[in-house]
Parts: C-alpha cells; structure tokens; sequence
C-alpha cells in the first residue's frame, strides 16, 4: 500500500495538450475517481501512472518514490483494464499466479494466495478454466482477482465496468468497493459515469479537456460546485443568467427577480445554478416566481416538471403527488409560481449560454 | 425465381471453381493406380506396379529424404528469423521500415530460376573466398531454402502481430514481467496459430521447390522434385504420378494435421 502523488502531469501528442498540469494527492486507502466527458484526457493519465504513457512534464510518486521514468513492470501498480486484457492462454488460476511468479513467490505460497484471491471475487473452482469459457462479468472478476493478488501500491482501474450490463455493474461496483475498503487499496478509478463515481469514491476529480475542474467529496462537488462545468456534469442543473440586484435578489435580463444567498455582492454579473429538487412550485398566487408549465414526465416514484421562466427552461424534480392532490391537476400551459430558498441557489462568476 | 437461379448459378459456380482445382490432383492419382503406361480413357487394370517401381528406384527414396531433412533444417532456421524480423518490423522505430518488408518479401516476386541462378553464381564467387564447396552441398541448399521460408513467415506472422491484442501484454508487464518475459509468456503464445501456419507453409515451399533448387543439388544429394524432373528426362510413366500422390497425400496429411492445432482459414 502507498499514496500516489501526481505533479503538474502533462502529455502532448504533437501540438495537443490531452493532459495539462494535473497534479492529485491521493491518501493511503482512498478511492480517487477521475470523472470527465469522453477524450478529456482520464485514460492517458492513468496510464501515465502506470508507466505505458511518458509525461511530457510533471512526475508520478508512487509511495512516496519517483516514478516518473521508471518502466511498467517497475512500479508495482496493479491495473484492471477496460477490456480486462486477460491471458488468453493460460487457465484462470495461471492468469492470477502470473503476478506472483514474477515477483519470485514460490509454488506453494502462490498457489495458497490464488486460491484465497479467487474466493475473494467469488470464482472459487473456476482456476482451471480457460478465460474464454467465462462470462463478461466473471472475466472481469479473474482480472480484479490478477491484479489485487499481487498487493499493488496502487490500483489502477480504467472503466472496469463498461463492458456489463446494468444490473451487474450495479452488482459488481459494490463488490469493488468493499474489497477496495477491506483491503484497504489506493485506488484510482477512471470512469465517465457520474452516478458510478458518486456511489464508488472517496473524492471525484472532475476533468475537462485535460485539466483538473474541481477535487471533492461527491457532496462537496454537489453543493458547492467551482464552476459551471462541474454544476452541469455532477447531477443536473437549473443554469439562469443575471445579475445580483440587492441583498438575496438576483435579475434576469427581462427584470424577474428570482432569490439568491444574501452574501452576494450586488451588481455582480453571473449565473444562478440551481438544483431540480430544491425547486418548490405551486399553482398560480399571487407571490413569487412566475412560470409556465411545459411539460411533465412522470417517473414513478419522482416527476419531473419542466416550466418556462423568463423564456428559460428550468425543471423541478420531487416525489410523485399523491392522487387527488392539486398538483396532480396541473396541465402544460398552466401558470403556476416558483419559489426556493435563497440559500439554495449558488452564484458561479461564469455565465450560461 | 430469380433468387433460386441466383443461388443455383452461384453453387455451380463454386462446383466448377473446385473441380477445376482439384481435377489436375485426382488426375494424378488415378494414373497412378492404372497400368497403362501411356495415359488413355477409360483407364484399365487397377494396380500398384508403379508405387513397386517408385520404390525400387532408390533415387526417389533418397530425394525423399533429403527433401525432409532440407525442408525441415530450413523450416527450423527461418521461421525464428522470420518470427524476429515480423517483430521488428512491427513494433520497432525503425528507419526504412518499409523498405526492409519490401525486401524480405522479395523472394516471393523474383521467378525461382533467377534466383537459383543468381545463388549458383554467388555460391561459386563464396566458394573462391572460402575455399570449400558450397554448391552441391546441404549446408548451401539449406540457406537457398531458408529463403523461401522467410517471406511466409515475415508475412502470416505480421498479419497475427497486427491483431494481437496489445493490452495483455500491457497486463504483463503491469504485472512485473519484464519485456524478454512479456514477449516469452504473452506475445509468442498469442502468436502461435500464425507461427504454426507459418511453420507449415514454409516446410511445403521448401519441399516441394524446383526451380531455385535446380542448379543448387550435388550428387547424391537431389530433392524428390528434382529426382522426379531427372527421371522425366528418360521416360514418362505412371512412376512419376505415384510418387506425386505419396507428396500429395503428405501435404494434405500435414496441412490436416496443423489444421487441428490451429485453425488455418483464420490465420490465412
Ligand atoms: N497515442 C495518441 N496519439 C494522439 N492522440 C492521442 C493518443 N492517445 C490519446 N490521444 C488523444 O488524447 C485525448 C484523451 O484521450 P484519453 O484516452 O485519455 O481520453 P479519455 O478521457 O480516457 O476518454 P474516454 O472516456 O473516451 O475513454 C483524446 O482526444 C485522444 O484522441
Ligand atoms: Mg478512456
């Protein structure tokens, strides 16, 4: 077990920056997620950590040591490929030994740790079949089992679970978690799934286009996002533009005044960022908001609403009414009010297009 | 109506392409189990005079088996040099990459007869420097042939390279093996159908080679193609088809053989 230090880490392929000053700490036992958009550079940094890509500048520290010019087989990291890049050769049981033979463990005390590895991913009797008489989730369950065998420094995972279906990923994301935390593994964890980041790690770090976005608690990222782009790639978002006119009142271009937190300094230009389910509306009073209802789509358990306010889209996410409530009379086209709380709402400097 | 012509004309078509293939080898081998010493329809007399004949001519026996011992040494040396140019070529940063493929495949585009005849001239100019024999020897055959095995092997042992998957051997090494090992315990076992293939298709181009190999045997060291050209010379009998069928039914066996290891119409 170590940390993993990474330090201004950047990769260019001829005049293009696809990893651009990244620099993390990841703690001993902690899970790292690397969240991003597709081609945001999260595969070349992790493979960069595990030596297959060369920085074009920054280092990697792996337990402390300097391991930026080191080669792969020197790093002792222990990498869960996408395509999990089986032996194809050898049995289950040889896939998951390979490790170990090459850090020179003994017939005996290998062949007691594959077998404590297999069960561990719950494949026990399965060490002598050959990976393609294997299902897509037990394949990947050999290749979490080959690279946790050998007690790596760091675990490295790319996307480990693209290639199952949703029901198995939601299985096997909590597999891996609880092995991560049992065993206690510094991990980094590329994925783009938002949803398999919030519920798998420690802290996200939110790439775009090669730089690091925002580092937090999937709470803290939730709440209290640095920018737009990270408002808009964690969860989903009601994004208006303005202007803060007095203490907790903020304006729109058409001269609404909507409710924002009372610290913020009048005259600021920026964008109100507001969650769907902080968002309170009912029909038409007096008092508040005005908006029009677009259009609703029923989930079971939740519904979303879709308004129109100020001739900008917004959507209210809450529990399905009960039958009979006034709620559940509402058409599109109906006008109802809107209201939150004002310290619901968060002011970002930038602004929404 | 129209499909079903479609599909007729289609399937006779593939019957024509086969018979047309394989009517030249059923040819052989029914003249070689017939007694008529001239060739003729409908053949008459069935029987196994001429594999008797093939089998007291001791020239036939002994091209036989200098053609296994040539074609096995040489199979033997240039499949490894093949498998390690392959590899270079394509994995490493090399200059003029596509030169040297250009290169090692040439032996495929140069006519066999220039080439044994540039080889005979070379061997002649070699034996002056070195001071021994060359041609007429095995050690002299086996390199011509080792030439007709490389650009096989450079070329079905690529084609494997280009579809292996390179993230096993990223595993590998991820795993601590280092690079000698990655390449011993990953790549070559990925490579094997492609390696096998190229096995056999070299062993069957060494053996069954005639023209470079002409102007290349001595006494007492002739392949069987070139004993069967020699005996041609003197007379044409159904000999010559028995010991055809023996090479025919050999090769089928062997390609047969391999086929169970490997699959060859994924490697080809
Ligand atoms: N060998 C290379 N040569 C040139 N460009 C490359 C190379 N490898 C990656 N890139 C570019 O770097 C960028 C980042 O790639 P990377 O694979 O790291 O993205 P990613 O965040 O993992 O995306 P995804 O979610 O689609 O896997 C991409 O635009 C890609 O085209
Ligand atoms: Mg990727």
């Amino acid at each position: 077990m170590g940390t993993l230090q990474l330090a201004g880490l950047s990769r260019r392929y001829g005049a293009n920056t696809v990893v651009d000053g990244v620099s993390l700490d990841v703690a001993e036992g902690e899970l790292v997620a690397l969240l991003g958009p597709s081609g945001c550079g999260k595969t070349t940094t992790l493979r960069m950590v595990a030596g297959f890509v060369e920085p074009s500048a920054g280092t990697v520290r792996i337990a402390g040591r300097d391991v930026t010019r080191a080669p792969p087989h020197g790093r002792d990291t222990g990498m869960v490929f996408q395509s999990y890049a089986l032996f194809p050769h050898m049995t289950v049981a040889g896939n998951v030994a390979f490790g170990l033979e090459m850090r020179g463990i003994g017939r005996a005390e290998r062949e007691a740790r594959v077998l404590e590895a297999l069960r561990l991913v719950r494949l026990d009797g399965l060490g002598e079949r050959l990976p393609r008489q294997l299902s897509g989730g037990q394949q990947q369950r050999v290749a979490l089992a080959r690279a946790l065998v050998v007690n790596p420094a760091v675990f490295l995972l790319d996307e480990p679970l693209s290639n199952l279906d949703a029901k198995l990923r939601a299985e096997v994301r909590v597999e891996i978690r609880n092995l991560q935390q049992r065993l206690g593994l510094t991990t980094l964890f590329v994925t783009h799934d938002q949803e398999e980041a919030l519920t798998m790690a420690d802290r996200l770090v939110v790439m775009e286009r090669g730089r690091v976005r925002q580092v937090g608690t999937a709470e803290e990222l939730y709440e209290r996002p640095a920018d737009l782009f990270v408002a808009n790639f964690i969860g989903r978002v009601n994004a208006l533009a303005g202007e803060v006119a007095g203490p907790g009142e903020f304006r729109v271009a058409d001269g609404t005044a909507l409710p924002c937190p009372r610290d913020a300094a009048p005259g600021m230009r920026a964008t109100l960022c507001l969650r769907p389910e902080k968002l309170r509306f009912q029909p038409w009073a007096s008092a508040g908001v005005p908006a029009v209802l677009a259009r609703t789509v029923y989930l079971g358990g939740q519904t979303e609403y879709h308004f129109t306010l100020a001739g900008a889209p917004v959507m209210a996410l809450r529990e399905t009414p009960p039958a009979g409530d006034r709620l559940r009379g509402l058409q599109p086209g109906d006008r109802v009010t809107l209201d939150w709380l004002g310290e619901d709402a968060r002011l970002l400097p930038e602004v929404a297009r | 109506m129209a499909v079903r012509g479609a599909r007729m004309l289609f399937g006779a078509s593939v019957a024509g392409a086969y018979a047309l293939v394989l009517a030249p080898v059923l040819a052989v081998v029914v003249i070689s189990v017939f007694s008529q010493e001239i060739v003729s329809f409908p053949p008459e007399g069935f029987t196994l005079r001429w594999y008797a004949n093939a089998w007291d001519k001791r020239e036939f026996a002994r091209g036989f088996v200098t053609s296994m011992q040539v074609a096995l040494v040489a199979t033997a040396i240039g499949v490894p040099l093949g498998t390690a140019a392959a590899y270079a070529l394509t994995r490493a940063r090399l200059p003029g990459k596509a030169a040297l493929n250009t290169l090692l495949l040439g032996p495929l585009a140069v006519p066999g007869v220039v080439a044994g005849t540039a080889l005979y001239l070379f061997y002649v100019r070699a034996e002056f420097w070195v001071d021994d024999d060359i041609k007429g020897t095995t050690l002299g055959l086996v390199a011509a042939h080792v030439l007709l095995t490389i650009p096989w092997t450079v070329r079905l042992v690529s084609a494997a390279l280009a579809g292996l998957d390179r993230s096993a051997e990223e595993a590998a090494a991820n795993l601590g093996a280092r690079p000698l090992t990655v390449f011993r315990r990953v790549t070559l076992p990925m490579l094997r159908p492609g390696v096998v293939a190229a096995g056999l298709f070299s062993f069957i181009q060494s053996f069954e080679n005639l023209e470079l190999t002409l102007l290349l045997v001595g006494p007492g060291r002739i392949t069987l193609p070139v004993a069967m050209l020699n005996y041609l010379e003197f007379r044409v009998d159904p000999t010559l088809a028995a010991v055809a069928t023996v090479q025919i039914v050999l090769v089928g066996a062997l390609m047969l053989i391999t086929d169970r290891f490997v699959s060859l119409a994924r490697v080809v």
